[in-house]
């Protein structure tokens, strides 16, 4: 047998109050692919997201990482191996950068050395300067924070990177500039990652492959250049033609000045 | 009030201010001390489950509606009851009166806002901080905490303040129950009329809770700000203060002390400083159980709880051996003598050499105009007079054979605070009031005392009773022996008046003095 792929989800569904928020999908997520999960609101992207850790467990089917069945598997160990974005950044208002950063690898129970040398590694890694170590939260700005989100994610060497909506707060300059950062920081520590995103152009300019999903279903599964020529299915046909449509209009707009 | 009254009233009062500042700080501390641990994983039961949450909430919530006085006086049949069980079952029994009671009261009273700010502090943390704890892969207890608990903790600390000011004051409350407190200084001024000792039992009480809430500010402060600074300080201080506070407390506890008890009116702290003054010029040390309910007062000295308080024939005779005949005085004292030796191994010492008798008293011109001498000729005009009576003496049995052997049927009845009864007199609120035939007022106020031509009422020596487990003490008895027969009633109701009345009054301690030397007992 080849290669256990990184991420694996069978038939897996998922029911509140008797509506499938997922239903019944099937996908296999190679390790090192970099996968953007689109969708509206409620489209059940963030639901599926959770499940590979455990955040929310499957009502049917199964999810495997590493090759493994993570229902097996102790969820606060399992949390700890794969790194995790928040939505809402969700850092611990009362710790500072550093402690916020270090939280998994003090749960692993590192040395203090090797812990100050990670908190530096990874704030050079996300760009942010070592003095900010001491500072909380409150005191960074919305992309800083989440920089300090991906770091604190990639702390304990994680293969795998879950990211839900992370950059959706971010004005459009700091959320372009963060997405490169971590598509390059994919590449860099060769890691496997999982995006929810709502916001197509960015899931096109990030992700090696694009799964659309509607009402808890998979509508598409393919590379962003594939979905870009086309596609049967007219509500997925019309999300992908977003960033295109929204190309054209900018460059009517700058014709006509 | 003349100044140089109200001055060695404040020195007298100043005298008392560390044992009762120590036991208020004891109470208050340990109470808080065990609501906040009762409180707190309650809290964290109530926030994760709202089964566990509503009646959690409701349940300290009516407590809280409970008077403090009715939660803390409910606690001593409680524990009585409780403690018959363990005699029975253990072969020990539990503390039914004094510190037992009023913690177990306070904790109670002090759960309500810790664990209201427990619950809405944890409810309250950011949910999608609750999922990163979750989703950096924190064990539940890791999560509550490094996260959960450090964000509820201003919110937390809040309520333990409230919960700390909340105690302090009904602390003051414990009185009753024979706890000793800052109360004792209001409990007993009320009786006496001693506000400056009323005034400096408020203003000390006020003083240590805004002390305390200042200092348990601080580590809010230090909470709210994630600065271990200000709350290591607050801390510090906090600790130091219980720990002086409580030092004549240690200090004292080496020397096992005999328990004077006295029920909540002048005559009774009067004459338990005489006892107490005489025990510790014996050398022994004394500690106090003062403001007791009648009942409460002997079924402690019955349980060892406190060793030695005096009380009156005709009482023990119809509450405590529940007879309804009046023999002649000198047999009453015979067979109540022997009844309590056999019965309760309680040794009555005998009698002090006064009768504080309940009696009817009216002011003499309204007796003489209605030609009112004796209790039956006060029968024919009943229907038409207000009767004020002390809260006990409605409720005894000798107030029923009084009524029914004179078919006394009043207008209206009204209760009094037994300072305010007298007065009632004065104003009109009353016709005719229970008095104390040892009260100094009804000399001062030329009361006439209805005669009681039936013998519907038993005679009321003043008796010292000693507790079964002081039975055999030589030291004491020698010591209170001296005071059987050694008192009349004029010297008494002198002593009484001293402290009642409203021009010169000296504290109870001043008369048991004057009392002392006035009998030549000094």
């Amino acid at each position: 047998m080849p290669d256990a792929p990184a991420i694996a989800f069978q038939d897996v569904s998922r029911r509140y109050a008797g509506k499938a928020a997922v239903d019944a999908v099937s996908l296999s997520i190679p390790a090192g692919q970099f996968v953007a999960v689109v969708g509206a609101s409620g489209s059940g992207k963030t639901t599926l997201l959770k499940t590979v850790n455990r955040l929310t467990e499957p009502d049917d089917g199964q999810v495997l990482v590493e090759g493994r069945d993570v229902a097996g598997e102790d969820p606060v160990g399992l949390r700890r191996r794969i790194g995790y974005v928040f939505q809402g950044v969700g850092l611990f208002p009362h710790m500072s950068v550093a402690e916020n950063i270090a939280i998994t690898p003090r749960l692993l129970g590192w040395s203090t050395e090797d812990i100050d040398a990670r908190v530096d590694a990874l704030l050079s890694l996300v760009s942010l300067p070592l003095d900010y170590r001491r500072r909380l939260p409150d005191q960074l700005s919305g992309g800083e924070r989440q920089r300090v989100g991906v770091a604190r994610a990639l702390a304990a060497r994680p293969g795998i990177l879950l990211m839900d909506e992370p950059f959706g707060a971010l004005d459009p300059v700091t959320r372009e500039a963060l997405g490169l950062a971590t598509r390059s920081l994919h590449e860099k520590l060769g890691l496997t990652t999982l995006m929810v995103t709502h916001d197509v152009q960015e899931a096109v300019i990030l992700a090696d492959r694009i799964i659309v999903m509607a009402q808890g279903r998979v509508l598409a599964d393919d590379a962003p250049r594939a979905l870009l020529a086309g596609h049967p299915d007219p509500v997925v046909a019309a999300l992908m033609d977003t960033p295109a449509r929204q190309a054209r209009a900018i460059s009517a707009l700058m014709e006509a000045g | 009030m003349a100044a140089g009254a109200a001055q060695s009233q404040i020195a007298a009062a100043w005298a008392l201010l560390p044992d009762y500042l120590s036991q208020h700080v004891l109470l208050s501390a340990s109470a808080l001390a065990l609501g906040v641990a009762i409180s707190l994983p309650l809290s964290v039961l109530a926030a994760r489950n709202p089964m566990v949450r509503w009646p959690a909430l409701t349940l300290t919530g009516v407590i809280q509606t409970i008077p403090g006085l009715a939660l803390l006086a409910l606690f001593y049949p409680l524990l009585l009851a409780l403690s018959a069980f363990t005699a029975g079952a253990m072969g020990f029994r539990i503390q039914a009166l004094g510190f037992l009671p009023a913690l177990l009261a306070l904790t109670l009273y002090s759960m309500l806002p810790i664990l209201r700010n427990g619950v809405a502090g944890l409810l309250g943390v950011d949910p999608a901080v609750r999922e990163a704890a979750d989703g950096v892969g924190m064990t539940p207890r890791q999560k509550l905490l490094r996260v959960e608990a450090p964000l509820a903790a201003p919110v937390v600390m809040a309520g333990i303040r409230t919960a700390a000011v909340w105690t302090i004051g009904a602390a003051t409350l414990s009185t009753p129950v024979g706890q000793t407190s800052l109360g004792n200084y209001i409990f007993s001024g009320l009786q006496t009329e001693n506000w400056v000792y009323v005034l400096f039992g408020c203003a000390a009480s006020a003083g240590l809770a805004l002390i305390v809430d200042q200092l348990l500010g601080l580590i809010e402060r230090g909470a709210a700000r994630r600065d271990p600074r200000p709350a290591v300080i607050g801390l510090l201080l906090l600790l130091v203060g219980v720990g002086a506070a409580l030092a004549p407390q240690l200090l004292r506890a080496a020397t096992p002390a005999y328990v004077v008890g006295a029920k909540n009116f002048s005559e009774q702290y009067i004459l338990a400083d005489l006892i107490s003054t005489r025990l510790q010029n014996a050398g022994g040390a004394v500690t106090r159980r003062d403001g007791l309910g009648s009942a409460i007062a002997f079924r402690a000295l019955e349980a060892g709880e406190i060793d030695v308080y005096v009380d009156y024939s005709g009482t023990l005779w119809t509450n405590v051996m529940g007879r309804k005949d009046t023999p002649p005085r000198a047999e009453l004292m015979a067979q109540l003598t022997d009844w309590m030796a056999r019965e309760k191994g309680v040794t009555v010492l005998g009698s002090l050499g006064f009768e504080n008798a309940y009696a009817l008293a009216m002011e003499r011109k309204l007796a003489t105009s209605l030609g009112v001498e004796t209790l039956s000729d006060l029968a024919t005009q009943s229907s038409a007079l207000t009767i004020g009576g002390d809260l006990e003496f409605l409720s005894r049995p000798e107030w029923a054979s009084m009524k029914k052997a004179y078919g006394l049927r009043f207008r209206r009845q009204k209760s009094f605070n037994p300072t305010f009864m007298y007065r009632a007199l004065g104003s009109g609120d009353a016709d005719v009031i229970s008095a104390f035939s040892s009260d100094g007022r009804i000399a001062a106020q030329d009361l006439v005392v209805l005669g009681d031509p039936k013998g519907a009422v038993p005679s009321y020596d003043a008796v010292i009773l000693i507790s079964p487990k002081r039975a055999g003490d030589k030291r004491l008895i020698e010591a209170l022996r001296p005071l059987v027969g050694a008192i009349p009633v004029e010297e008494m109701r002198k002593a009484n008046y001293a402290v009642d009345r409203d021009d010169g009054k000296v504290s109870p301690a001043e008369a048991a003095a004057g009392l002392a030397k006035a009998v030549k007992l000094d």
